[in-house]
C-alpha cells in the first residue's frame, strides 16, 4: 500500500439522465463535481453523489464485487461495470457515464433488460441430457473436458457484450453474444446431449450468421471473456452438422 | 372473510395497487435456498419466484469457496467427522439433530447439482474436485484439514447460482424480478401471500399464495466494512419480526477474517484451504499464537479475533488497520488456476499482483448465523419452538434452522442454503398435497405495505437516510462487531434508539413511481434499524463468549446459564426474550481449541 492512500483529486462525472429532472422524456447530461479518493470506484462514487447530493439519481448496484452484474453501463465510451472500475485509473478529470446502449432506459442508468434476458432463454440455457445420471454417483467428465468450460461458464449476465454490438444495433431481433456465449456454455459441455435443441435459435437469420466478427464484444467483457470465439467455434460446429 | 380486491382499495391512499397474482408457491428471494426450492417444488406445482433484483444478481453468486459435502472423492471422508467439525465449529450451540440431517444429505445435494449441470471442476479421475477449508478436519478433529469443500475454482457460489436460475427456468418457474416484497400477510396463524413493490414500474402487487417460502437472504449490510451486498438488508427477518414473530440467536454475525483492505469485499478462504499465509507488521505467522495446530485454517471466529488483535495492539502493516494475506509461495500457476477470482479482486480493487505482493486484508462483516427459527422441515416457528404458521416456509441465511450455532464453518453456506432449500421444496409439495386451497385474502391484506410507500414518498422530515445509514453502520462495527463488550452495547442501544427516532423524520428527494431507488433505500433502512435493534439487545443479553459472539466483559463460554438459543420479539417497543435449549444427540459440549 503507497503512502499515498489518501491522495485525492477532483473529477467531474457527466452523467446522462432520462426520466428526471422534470425533464421525463429527454435524454440530457448533468455535471457533478467529486473530490475523488485514491481506490475509490465509478460506483463508489455515483453512490456518494446519490446519497450526498442528488437522491434522483439512479442505477442498477448490488454486490459491488464485480460479480452480480448488476452495474454495467458506458463509462468513458467504454462498457464496464462501476464497481470495479477506479476512477482514478481512467486518467483526465472529466468522467462520462452513460447507460448501455442498445436497451430501452428505463430512468437515468437503468435500462430494460427484458431483451437480454428473451435471446437467452431462446438458446434453453440449460443442460439437456437423455441418458439419466448414475443414482448415487455424479457423472463423471475429465479435467480436459472440464477445462472446455473455462471462459464460457463465468459470464455474469451484465449485457456488456451484446450492447457493445453493432449487429445487435442494426437488428433488434439480433441474439447477441451473451446468448451465443450461454449456448456454446452448454454445447460445449461434455455432459450435455441436446446441442440440436440449443442450435435451434442460433441457425436463424437473427442468429450466428449476423456475427461479422467485429470484436466489440470481446473488448466489452468485464470478465474478459471472448464471445467471439465462442460463436466462430459455434459456426464450425452447426457448419459440420450442416453439411452431415 | 372478506377477500381483497384491487377496486376496493384504490382510493385509500395515492399508491396504485396493480394486480393480484395467485400461484401455488410464492418465493421470496433468489438466491441458492429460493430458487432450489423453487426447483424442487416447480416439479409438481406452479412456482413464483418474487425477487428485489434479477435473480443471478442474488448474493449467492458472491460466494467463492465450495461447498461441504463428505464425498470422500479426494481421500477418506464420514459424514461423522463433518458433523463433529459442524458442531464444534458452532461452539456447541448447533442444533445436533438438524446438523446430522446436513451433513447425511450433503452428498446428495452436491451430487444433484453435478446432474443439473453444474461446472464443478474435477479430479484427475473425472469426480467432484474438493479443497481444504478452515475448520473441516479428519478424525474428530484428531487428524490435519481435510480435501471436504467441492468447488468451481474459485467461483462455486456463481456457478450453482445460475445452475439452479436455469434449472428454474426449465422448469417454468415464474420470475418477477424487481419486486421489492414490504410485508407478509398472515391471518389467524396462516400464512396467505405477500405484497410487494414494482421497482421498475411504481405500484403495489399483491401475491397470493398456497404457500410462501423466504429465502431472502442475509443482513450484514448494518455494518460499515462487509463483504455482503448492498442488497443484503434483513429484509426477510425484518417482516418475520413486523408480523409479531421471533427471531433466534441474532447475536451472532460472522466476520469473515479475509475482506479486501477498506473495500471489505470477500477474499475466500479458499486462499488460505490452498496454503496462503497470514502475516502481520513484524513478518510473523502470527495464528502460531491462537491456534497453533490449524494456524491459518482455524474457523472463522478464531481467526477473525487474532486478525483483530494483531491490529487493536498495534500490528497490523504499518501500525494501519490490515494484514497480509501472502499467497506468493504457492506460485503463479497454482494462483491463476484455483483462485483466479482472488487475482482478478485484488489486481481490480487494490491494483495488487498477488503473484507478487501480499494482499491487505481486514474482518469483514460476512454471514448472520441467526434468523428466522424454522423446524427442520423449513417451517417456520410462531413460537420460535414448536407450532408452524400454516404455509410459511423459510430456508438459508434469512432462516435460523440451526445448524450453524455461534459459527459457520466455512462452505457450510452454500451447503445450508442448498440443503435446506430443497427440503423447503419438499415440504411445500407435501403441505400442499393435504392442503390443496387458497386461503382467503383478507381486504386489508396490503393497507399496511402501502401506507409504509405513502409515508415514506409524503415524509417532509430534515434527515437524510444515507446519513442515518452511515452512523448507524459506523456504530455497528465500532461496538457490536468482532469484539464486544456491555458499556459499549448499553450506549448503543441508546445511539440506535436515537437512530430510530430521527428515521421518523426523513425525507427523501425522489418522489417518481419510476425505479424509486431514494424509497427502496428508506425502506431497506427501516428494516436494517430493525434487525440492528435485536442484534444489539441479544449481544447485551447475551453474557458470555460463544463463536462470533465475543464479549470482552464475559470472556469464558458459561455452558451453564447459555448453552441454549435465544428467541427475540418486537413489543410495545422493546426487545423480549426467551429461549430454547440446543438439541444435542452425538457430542458433548467440551472446550474448543484449534
Amino acid at each position: 500500500m503507497a503512502a499515498n492512500e489518501h491522495e485525492t483529486k477532483l473529477f467531474t462525472f457527466r452523467v446522462k439522465r432520462y426520466g428526471t429532472g422534470g425533464r421525463e422524456k429527454e435524454h440530457y447530461n448533468q455535471d457533478y463535481k467529486l473530490e475523488v479518493m485514491k481506490g475509490q470506484s465509478v460506483l463508489d462514487c455515483l453512490n456518494e453523489l446519490r446519497w450526498k447530493h442528488d437522491g434522483t439519481l439512479t442505477f442498477r448496484r448490488s454486490c459491488k464485487s464485480g460479480i452480480c452484474g448488476s452495474c454495467a453501463m458506458t463509462i468513458n465510451g467504454v462498457n464496464r461495470l462501476a464497481c470495479e472500475t477506479q476512477v482514478m485509473a481512467l486518467g483526465g478529470s472529466v468522467v462520462t457515464v452513460e447507460p448501455l446502449k442498445g436497451y430501452p432506459v428505463i430512468k437515468d442508468l437503468v435500462v430494460d433488460i427484458d431483451p437480454l434476458v428473451e435471446k437467452l432463454l431462446a438458446v434453453k440455457p440449460y443442460l439437456i441430457t437423455k441418458t439419466p445420471p448414475p443414482s448415487d454417483q455424479e457423472r463423471l467428465q475429465s479435467q480436459a473436458d472440464r477445462a472446455k468450460l473455462d471462459g464460457l461458464y463465468e459470464c455474469i449476465l451484465c449485457g456488456a457484450c451484446t450492447s457493445s454490438c453493432p449487429s445487435y444495433w442494426a437488428d433488434e431481433k439480433y441474439l447477441g453474444p451473451h446468448a451465443f456465449l450461454k449456448a456454446y456454455r452448454f454445447i460445449a459441455d461434455s455432459r450435455d446431449e441436446g446441442a440440436r435443441e440449443h442450435f435451434e435459435a442460433l441457425d436463424d437469420k437473427h442468429g450466428l450468421w449476423r456475427c461479422h466478427t467485429i470484436f466489440n464484444c470481446v473488448e466489452a467483457c468485464p470478465k474478459s471473456l471472448n464471445p467471439t470465439k465462442a460463436i466462430a467455434a459455434l459456426k464450425r460446429e452447426l457448419a459440420k452438422e450442416r453439411i452431415g | 372473510m372478506a377477500t381483497l380486491d384491487p377496486e376496493t382499495i384504490h382510493d385509500v391512499t395515492g399508491v396504485p395497487v396493480h394486480n393480484i397474482h395467485r400461484h401455488d408457491v410464492v418465493v421470496v428471494g433468489a438466491g441458492l435456498a429460493a430458487m432450489r426450492a423453487a426447483v424442487e417444488a416447480s416439479k409438481d406445482y406452479d412456482v413464483a419466484v418474487v425477487s428485489k433484483v434479477f435473480p443471478t444478481r442474488s448474493h449467492s453468486g458472491a460466494a467463492q469457496g465450495g461447498i461441504a459435502a463428505s464425498l470422500a472423492n479426494e481421500e477418506e471422508d464420514h459424514w461423522e467427522w463433518h458433523m463433529f467439525d459442524t458442531v464444534k465449529g458452532s461452539d456447541y450451540l448447533g442444533d445436533q439433530d438438524a446438523i446430522e440431517i446436513l451433513v447425511k444429505e450433503a452428498p446428495i445435494v452436491v451430487r444433484e447439482y453435478e446432474h443439473m449441470g453444474a461446472p464443478f471442476s474435477r479430479t484427475p479421475d473425472g469426480r467432484i474436485a474438493q479443497r481444504m477449508f478452515g475448520g473441516h478436519t479428519k478424525d474428530f478433529g484428531k487428524g490435519g484439514p481435510i480435501l471436504r469443500a467441492c468447488y468451481a475454482a474459485d467461483r462455486t457460489g456463481h456457478a450453482l447460482l445460475h445452475t439452479l436460475y436455469e434449472n428454474c427456468v426449465k422448469n417454468g418457474v415464474r420470475f418477477y424480478p424487481e419486486f421489492y416484497v414490504l410485508g407478509l400477510v398472515i391471518r389467524d396463524n396462516i400464512c396467505r401471500g405477500v405484497v410487494a413493490w414494482d421497482v421498475i414500474n411504481g405500484g403495489v402487487h399483491v401475491f397470493h399464495g398456497k404457500a410462501v417460502m423466504f429465502g431472502t437472504g442475509g443482513h450484514a449490510r448494518i455494518y460499515k466494512i462487509a463483504s455482503i451486498s448492498l442488497s443484503s438488508t434483513g429484509d426477510g427477518p425484518a417482516m418475520v419480526l413486523r408480523a409479531g414473530l421471533p427471531l433466534e440467536d441474532m447475536e451472532f454475525v460472522q466476520f469473515h477474517p479475509t475482506g479486501l483492505y477498506i473495500h471489505g469485499i470477500l477474499v475466500s478462504e479458499a486462499a488460505r484451504g490452498e496454503g496462503g499465509y497470514l502475516i502481520n507488521d513484524a513478518g510473523e505467522r502470527f495464528m502460531k499464537k491462537y491456534a497453533p495446530e490449524k494456524m491459518e485454517l482455524a474457523p472463522r471466529d478464531v481467526t477473525s479475533r487474532a486478525i483483530q488483535k494483531e491490529i487493536d495492539e498495534g500490528r497490523g502493516i504499518g501500525g494501519k488497520n490490515y494484514v497480509y494475506c501472502d499467497l506468493r509461495h504457492l506460485g503463479e500457476e497454482k494462483i491463476m488456476t484455483l483462485l483466479p477470482q482472488i487475482h482478478e479482486l485484488a489486481w481490480k480493487f487494490l491494483h495488487i499482483d498477488c503473484v507478487k505482493d501480499p494482499i491487505p486484508i481486514q474482518p469483514t462483516g460476512h454471514y448472520s448465523m441467526g434468523g428466522i427459527p424454522t423446524d427442520n422441515d423449513c417451517r417456520v416457528l410462531a413460537d420460535g419452538k414448536s407450532k408452524p404458521v400454516v404455509g410459511f416456509f423459510a430456508a438459508g441465511e434469512c432462516a435460523c434452522v440451526s445448524v450453524h450455532g455461534a459459527n459457520r464453518l466455512g462452505t457450510n453456506s452454500l451447503l445450508e442454503a442448498s440443503l435446506f432449500g430443497r427440503r423447503a421444496g419438499k415440504s411445500i409439495v407435501r403441505f400442499l398435497r393435504e392442503e390443496p386451497d387458497l386461503a382467503d385474502l383478507p381486504v386489508d391484506a396490503a393497507n399496511e405495505a402501502i401506507a409504509e410507500v405513502e409515508g415514506i414518498l409524503s415524509a417532509a422530515g430534515a434527515e437524510k437516510v444515507s446519513a442515518i445509514r452511515a452512523e448507524m453502520q459506523a456504530e455497528m462495527s465500532a461496538n457490536c462487531a468482532v469484539f464486544r463488550n456491555g458499556c459499549n452495547l448499553e450506549k448503543l442501544s441508546e445511539e440506535v434508539k436515537s437512530l430510530r427516532e430521527r428515521y421518523k423524520r426523513i425525507r427523501i428527494d425522489d418522489k417518481s413511481m419510476t425505479f424509486n431507488m431514494d424509497l427502496t433505500e428508506a425502506i431497506e433502512l427501516g428494516r436494517m434499524l430493525d434487525v440492528t435493534e435485536v442484534i444489539v439487545a441479544g449481544a447485551l443479553n447475551r453474557t458470555e463468549s460463544r463463536g462470533a459472539h465475543s464479549r470482552t466483559d464475559h470472556p469464558k463460554r458459561d455452558d451453564v446459564n447459555w448453552l441454549k438459543h435465544t428467541l427475540a420479539w418486537k413489543k410495545d417497543g422493546s426487545v423480549k426474550f426467551d429461549y430454547r435449549p440446543v438439541v444435542i444427540t452425538r457430542f458433548e459440549p467440551k472446550e474448543r481449541k484449534y
